[in-house]
């Protein structure tokens, strides 16, 4: 892929490819995305933006859909099942 | 409200059936806009990749909003949409709904467990950067998705424990003998089976169990042999597709068992939407491709060449047929689930909980079930096919899609406007 760039998941700097997807970022610090109304964790299930378990909060922002985000240097992630 | 952009053909979906769509539009009408949720064109099945058709669309004039997602139909003609948070209203003469298809996922004891994907899921992440080298995978489930993912999977170092197909031997040898129809799916099918050799590919088998604290360990497929268990990373498991139907129903287009109905025309009952792809029936890309370019000409005024193309949509449309007889699911599918089985993980509501209430109104009011930010869309058709439960996607309410405050105020300007 070439260039890399870092975003921060839960604290850690991450190196990722141009391209990558932040759902793609979280799961490869082996960290999950949200905690489930009853507490389970969640990872992602559909890839495509429909089933919403991949929602982390994002420079900020809550209830992004990670797997429908690309990766920018300086993003940081946050996920609820940190 | 929101400035308001004029088009005279508007397609929402950029996957093939929205690409082929605007290519054809494009060739007659200069303002032609695809919107689309995705940070690339090219939909589930093409991601952003070059090919002829995704090149095609760079060029041929049809302007493309990517990560705008639809939120609601307007009326008059509109079609409100949000990007990055602020509304955009699209005002059309013509509107084609290209909105694909998304998995069907059945409920099992530990289905839930981060590291259990889709099919097409798993392979949407790897595109995306996900790291599968050298990781173990069961994929499972059904159709023709299963070899295609498993094969790309293992070209990028996956090791593939078990490919699981709920369909029998002689349903998958029927599907296989009328291929002859599509030649070039045998080749793509020869290549396939070669990029896989030596992987184990069980028929008559589905997980039943997913197991692990807190993430993925083991899975147990049931096979003819009794149940058989897998230590893995990922389970890959998606049982077909199901149609995106929602924007349709919105836009007051009649379903029937299911899809959206069209004409010859690729046209809805609706006036003024065309609707092409999956949502039409699952057929796969040169399906979606062939009826995008129809959707797109009719759309166009170019009656004259939609019509050359409806010998080649009639043999794909044989290929859909086949499809769905040979990889139609199993009765025992229906019962994978268990009391505890969360069935709508949105709102964690499990199985018996959803069983105290009859039909997916009840469950819906009293329990929540389907209630969550994903709407009903995972555990909707799930429930439809457990249960026999009618769901309420021909019954589709704004917004299509969790929105910001900003867009929401859009609507409501609108229809204070109105009393």
């Amino acid at each position: 892929m070439g260039d890399e760039i870092t975003v921060t998941v839960n604290g850690t700097a991450v190196r990722v490819a141009v391209g990558t997807m932040a759902a793609a970022a979280v799961m490869s610090v082996g960290a999950v995305c949200r905690r489930s109304v009853m507490g389970e964790t969640r990872a992602p299930l559909c890839g495509m933006g429909v089933c919403f378990e991949c929602r982390a909060t994002v420079d900020g922002v809550e209830h992004v859909r990670t797997c429908q985000v690309l990766c920018r240097q300086g993003m940081v992630i946050t996920t609820d099942a940190a | 409200m929101p400035r308001e952009e004029r088009c005279r053909i508007l397609i929402v979906g950029a996957g093939p059936a929205g690409i082929a769509a605007a290519c054809a539009a494009a060739e007659t009408v200069d303002s032609v806009v695809v919107l689309d949720d995705n940070p690339a064109a090219g939909g589930q099945i093409w991601r952003g990749e070059e090919n002829r058709w995704t090149a095609r669309l760079r060029v041929c004039g049809a302007r493309v909003s990517n990560q705008t997602r639809v939120i609601a139909m307007l009326d008059g003609g509109r079609v409100l949409a949000e990007r990055d948070g602020e509304p955009l209203v699209f005002r059309y003469e013509k509107l084609i709904i290209a909105t694909g298809a998304r998995e069907l996922f059945l409920p099992f004891p530990g289905w839930t467990l981060p590291g259990v994907t889709g099919v097409g899921g798993l392979q949407a992440l790897v595109h995306g950067g996900l790291a599968i080298a050298g990781r173990r995978v069961v994929v499972a489930g059904s159709g023709p998705l299963l070899l295609a993912v498993a094969a790309h999977l293992r070209e990028r170092g996956a090791n593939i424990l078990a490919i699981a197909e709920q369909a029998s031997f002689r349903s998958l040898l029927r599907f296989g003998a009328q291929l002859w129809r599509t030649p070039a799916k045998i080749a793509q099918a020869l290549e396939l089976q070669w990029t896989l050799r030596g992987v184990l590919h069980l028929k008559e088998a589905w997980p039943i169990a997913a197991h692990g604290d807190g993430s993925l360990r083991e899975v147990t497929l049931r096979t003819r042999a009794g149940a058989r268990r897998f230590a893995c990373d990922y389970l890959a498991c998606g049982f077909g597709l199901v149609p995106n139907v929602e924007l349709a129903a919105l836009a007051g287009c009649e379903l029937r068992d299911g899809f959206v109905g069209v004409d010859g025309w690729q046209q809805t009952t609706a006036r003024d939407v065309l609707c092409a792809g999956e949502p039409t029936g699952i057929g796969g890309v040169d399906r979606s491709v062939v009826e995008g370019r129809i959707a797109g000409y009719v759309a166009a005024g170019r009656r004259e060449k939609a019509e050359r193309l409806f010998g080649e949509r009639r043999r794909l449309h044989g290929f859909s047929a086949a499809l769905a007889r040979c990889f139609a699911l199993r009765e025992e599918l229906r019962h994978l689930a268990d009391d505890d089985t969360i069935v709508c993980r949105c709102e964690d509501v499990k199985l018996k909980s959803a069983f105290e209430h009859e039909g997916a109104r009840a469950a819906r009011l009293h329990g929540r079930c389907g209630m969550g930010a994903c709407q009903g869309r995972i555990c909707g058709p799930a429930l439809r096919f457990m249960l026999g439960w009618a769901e309420s996607s021909g019954r589709a309410r704004p917004p299509l899609f969790p929105a910001t405050m900003n867009t929401l105020a859009a609507v409501g300007e609108e229809e204070s406007a109105h009393v």
